[in-house]
């Protein structure tokens, strides 16, 4: 990694990913030097050999770790070192470059071997995981699995608010089964077939597609490729598109899981470009343009930018107009533009208009189009996140290629294509199947809208998906993060509802949470308002 | 509404948006002739009454000899098991729901319970220590990820199976640095070659992470003693390093007393500094027969590596449905048993079949007792004993006796001639037929 621009906060970065704490130490070599050595050449030199000092510092070490397992030295434990990123929170550009673009400087550092009869150590993607299971996220999903809210059977459990694990299927009233062809044998479905997907279960998902954009758009099924899930779609992307120590820029708030999805095992960085309550949380192509510049100015590149429609977690659908904005700034810096549209099935607004990027490319020069990839998950929309199904999307051929070959580590079993192409061929079950989804979201939706509301509580307006944006910034006792997690414990603990919190979501504004309303039922919906009521009044109090 | 950019669209024609190197790195090893030669199966396969003349597919590790066994247990034995059908339906609704990456726990005390009983229950596996993933492709990858860093290295023996160099390399960054191993003594790694590869690495000023053993192996079709099993470990302790056993073929060892398994090894040693650097792959795809279900598991003795590789596997998760299906047919010891026992005989008596046949047309294979194809010696048939040699050879054989087989290159293999031959993914009259193009290719070249 190098850094040409004698730019003092740039250098800090350096001497960081060199040894840790290396900031003030930077300082302290540069501006003496400055001093003495005056004017220009002073900012020069007092930047040259700071840097030509910490190269060589490097070199030396790296020939003398060669030696370093026979050596009898003590080493430091790797658990305890405190420059590896959290994966859940915000990060610097520079500390996650330590981690992506000095990959080995970082092994050697941290996780030398010990001697043998010591701990066997693991890579650093293995220790950024293991240490980031304790973000709210996490510890509120643990809750959930231990103790599970049920109507009858355990009724002071903790709701789940938080995900959409959608574990009402009561709505489902005809039998599946009737959509389920009983024509399926073993030996058709046993053997190796292409991981990318059957062309049958491409065209039916490609069909599916379209219904959601209310046949604006058709999609051709050999520009898809389905793998096992939206994580392992977004992460193939992510490989695909971005080199490791490049980032995507990614508009805030945002889904919790690309923390995990982009940057756990490809090096790719998140740079999070803020949107504001006061606009609605909608997408400020200035801030963007901002996020982008700033990123470049620290030598950091730019691959794309991920955008989800429906939106997540506000719920809000993307116009013509932002669609068309967000292409042109695409264009204008050369990078791709990652649209997440696995909610593009659920939008529960009445007259709620879902408009694909791809609609947006339709009419475009094909290196544009060649930017664009759309991300699909049958499991949000068809309510069946055990099948694990999802597609990428893209007009780009090379993209695809590399994507299909990339599903041999992530492929969808036989048995479940096959159970698919059957249950989603139908056009009777799918168009039932939507129409009631819809409904019923909206029901639920417009019920917990209310019951806030009479709470004081206020959320912005969400068109498709499951969540609900909720400001509960009047119940913190301080306008904080701090302030935030501990209204968040409180909700988890003494209302014992698992909501997610906006800084999981990376919101700039504390006191946002989002609240998925997919698993409840509109029974559910008094329950979990009196829950809230007894927070509210706690905070009150 | 968001302010849009006020820019005037530039007609950027030439501004060609780029991909990552991953994207466009042929690491994924699908330009080699182990692949190259499944195309040409694919465009003039051969099939019995119409086209008989086409490529026999000796190139896939397929396991099909069993596969009635399992038929008639999932179709006609046990309906509700296929969950498909009006009478699966509240438990297609459970299983649309669930997908928890913890993965079903009565299929992971199956799946337990299965690798078990292979291993004639000589050593025991911890239901809460199984971590699914979609295939022990997938499994490799994950564990590569989280033993080692970018630009680190694992150890692995050749010949080995072309698809490492993709599952191992590709979107990991950590390199292969191959244990040479010769006909000299069957192919057995030894201690030598393990230090002689660690040295080279250490000289190119890599760091070696781990070794990666496969076992049986693929492609040799043989089992690897129980000393040499030993000797890894040790080795393994002393350079403090990781050791990984894919054992995905431990089901298809011809007799089940010849295999050692890495799990024996550890079962009896407490000191948990050792224990925690085994790792253990398997996948239902080679003994099971049923590669479409995509069924893999990690298990690891590292509390770490489980935990890690739970979470990782969000990646690369197995449908709720597929892991119902198969628990209650796993779980059920007197089908598996009669199962394993009525394949390993099967397997046996085809690998008798191709290698009396081999024989018969004056050829040598290396002396196998597990997995699904054998290690053919076609060493003296070569024009030059270089790498150009034996794929002009194996062009030869897959363009005249329409038979797709892996060149030992491929595989990393250190001297020239060798081939796999898979011989389980056909039935026995394609086989008889495959032997006898042998057999005329043999005379052909004698100048009968």
């Amino acid at each position: 990694m190098t850094r040409t621009e004698p730019n003092r906060s740039s250098k800090s970065e350096s001497e960081n990913s060199g040894g840790g704490g290396g900031g003030t130490t930077a300082m302290r070599v540069i501006v003496p030097l400055q001093g003495v050595v005056q004017g220009r050449g002073g900012l020069f030199l007092g930047s040259v050999i700071p840097c030509a000092f910490f190269y060589f510092l490097q070199f030396y070490l790296k020939r003398n770790r060669k030696n370093e397992p026979d050596s009898g030295e003590p080493i430091p434990n790797p658990d305890s070192d405190s420059a590896s990123p959290d994966p859940t929170r915000s990060q610097s550009v520079g500390n996650l470059t330590e981690l992506a673009s000095l990959p080995r400087s970082l092994s050697r550092i941290l996780l030398s071997p010990r001697l043998s009869g010591g701990a066997v150590s693991v890579s650093g993607r293995a220790s950024c995981v293991i240490k980031g299971g304790d973000s709210p996220y996490h510890v509120g999903q643990k809750r959930v699995e231990e103790d599970p809210y049920d109507e009858s059977g355990n009724p002071d459990g903790v709701i789940e608010l938080g995900s959409a694990h959608t574990t009402k299927m009561d709505w489902v009233s005809e039998d599946p089964g009737e959509a389920i062809s009983d024509g399926l044998c073993m030996s058709g479905i046993a053997s190796y077939e292409p991981c990318h997907g059957l062309i049958e279960l491409k065209t039916a998902v490609a069909g599916f597609m379209s219904e959601a954009t209310k046949n604006s758009v058709s999609f051709d099924p050999s520009q898809l490729v389905l793998t096992s899930g939206a994580a392992s779609a977004i992460e193939i992307l992510s490989f695909c598109l971005a080199d490791s120590g490049n980032a995507f820029l990614v508009p805030t708030p945002c889904s919790p899981g690309y923390d995990r999805d982009v940057k756990w095992r490809t090096g790719v960085d998140l740079i999070h470009v803020p949107c504001r309550s006061a606009d609605n949380f909608n997408i400020s192509m200035l801030v963007l343009d901002r996020g982008f510049y700033l990123a470049k100015k620290r030598g950091v590149k730019i691959r794309g930018v991920i955008i989800s429609n429906p939106w997540n977690p506000t719920g809000t659908l993307l116009t013509r107009e932002n669609l068309y904005a967000l292409l042109d700034f695409a264009r204008e810096r050369n990078i791709h533009i990652i649209s997440n549209e696995v909610f593009a099935g659920s939008v529960h607004e009445e007259g709620g208009e879902f408009v694909s990027m791809a609609e947006i490319v339709d009419t475009e020069e094909n290196v544009d189009r060649e930017r664009v990839h759309i991300i699909y998950d049958l499991s949000k929309d068809l309510s069946f996140p055990g099948l694990r199904t999802a597609a990428i999307y893209s007009f780009n051929e090379s993209v695809l290629s590399a994507s299909r070959k990339l599903t041999t580590l992530s492929p969808v079993s036989s048995p479940t294509q096959h159970l698919l192409i059957s249950a989603i061929s139908s056009p009777k079950f799918v168009q039932r199947f939507v129409k009631t989804n819809r409904e019923r979201l909206m029901r639920v939706y417009t019920e917990l809208v209310k019951g806030l509301k009479e709470l004081g509580i206020e959320c912005t307006r969400s068109s498709g998906g499951f969540f609900c944006w909720v400001d509960m910034r009047g119940f913190m006792s301080s306008y904080s993060e701090k302030g935030e997690i501990e209204l968040w414990n409180k909700l988890l603990n003494i209302g014992k509802i698992n909501v997610i919190p906006g800084s999981c979501c990376h919101c700039i504004e504390p006191g946002w949470f989002r609240l998925c309303f997919s698993n409840l039922s509109e029974t559910d919906v008094p329950v979990a308002m009196n829950r809230i009521r007894k927070v509210c009044e706690t905070c009150k109090s | 509404m968001g302010l849009p950019l006020m820019m005037e669209r530039s007609s950027n024609n030439n501004n060609v948006v780029e991909l990552s190197r991953v994207a466009v790195s042929d690491t994924h090893g699908e330009d080699s002739p182990y692949f190259a030669g499944w195309k040409a199966y694919d465009e003039n396969p051969y099939e019995e009454s119409h086209n008989p003349s086409g490529v026999i597919q000796m190139g896939l590790a397929e396991n099909q000899v069993s596969f009635d066994l399992l038929e008639s247990y999932l179709e006609k034995k046990n309906p509700e098991v296929s969950m498909w059908g009006s009478k699966g339906a509240p438990g297609f609704r459970e299983n649309a729901l669930f997908q928890d990456y913890h993965g079903l726990k009565s299929f992971r005390q199956a799946m337990a319970s299965f690798m078990q009983q292979i291993r004639g229950g000589k050593a025991r596996f911890d239901t809460d220590r199984i971590v699914l993933t979609a295939g022990a492709t997938a499994a490799n990858e994950l564990l590569t990820f989280i033993l080692a860093d970018p630009n680190d290295a694992l150890l692995v023996p050749t010949p080995y199976y072309p698809g490492f160099d993709r599952d191992l390399r590709w979107r990991t960054g950590v390199r292969i640095v191959p244990i040479h191993c010769d006909s000299s003594n069957h192919f057995q790694i030894t201690p030598e070659a393990l230090e002689q590869a660690y040295q080279t690495a250490r000289d190119a000023n890599i760091r070696v992470r781990g070794v990666l053993i496969t076992n049986p192996s693929n492609p040799l079709g043989a089992t690897v003693q129980k000393k040499v099993l030993e000797d890894l470990l040790d080795f393994c302790v002393r350079k403090n390093i990781h050791l990984v056993s894919d054992e995905i073929y431990s089901g298809s060892v011809f007799h089940a007393s010849e295999f050692t398994s890495v799990a024996e090894i550890v079962e009896n040693i407490d000191d948990v500094s050792v224990k925690e650097r085994v790792h253990i792959v398997y996948s239902l795809s080679k003994d099971l027969g049923l590669p479409g279900f995509r069924v893999g598991t990690i298990y690891s003795y590292n509390d770490n590596v489980v935990r890690t590789a739970r979470r990782m596997s969000s990646f690369t998760l197995v449908s709720s449905q597929t892991q119902h299906m198969l628990a209650s047919m796993l779980s059920d010891e007197e089908f598996t048993e009669k199962y394993i026992r009525i394949n390993r005989e099967r397997l046996r008596r085809r690998y008798e079949t191709i290698v009396e046949g081999l024989k018969k047309a004056g050829i040598e294979c290396l002396k196998g007792n597990a997995g699904l194809f054998c290690w053919m010696n076609l060493g003296f048939l070569l024009d030059t004993k270089t790498k150009q040699g034996e794929l002009e050879l194996w062009d030869v054989i897959l363009k005249e006796l329409k038979l797709n087989i892996s060149p030992g290159s491929s595989c990393h293999c250190s001297e020239y001639g060798w081939f796999r031959v898979c011989f389980a993914n056909m039935s026995e009259k394609t086989l008889e037929i495959a032997l006898e193009r042998i057999h005329e290719f043999m005379d052909r070249r004698r100048g009968f």
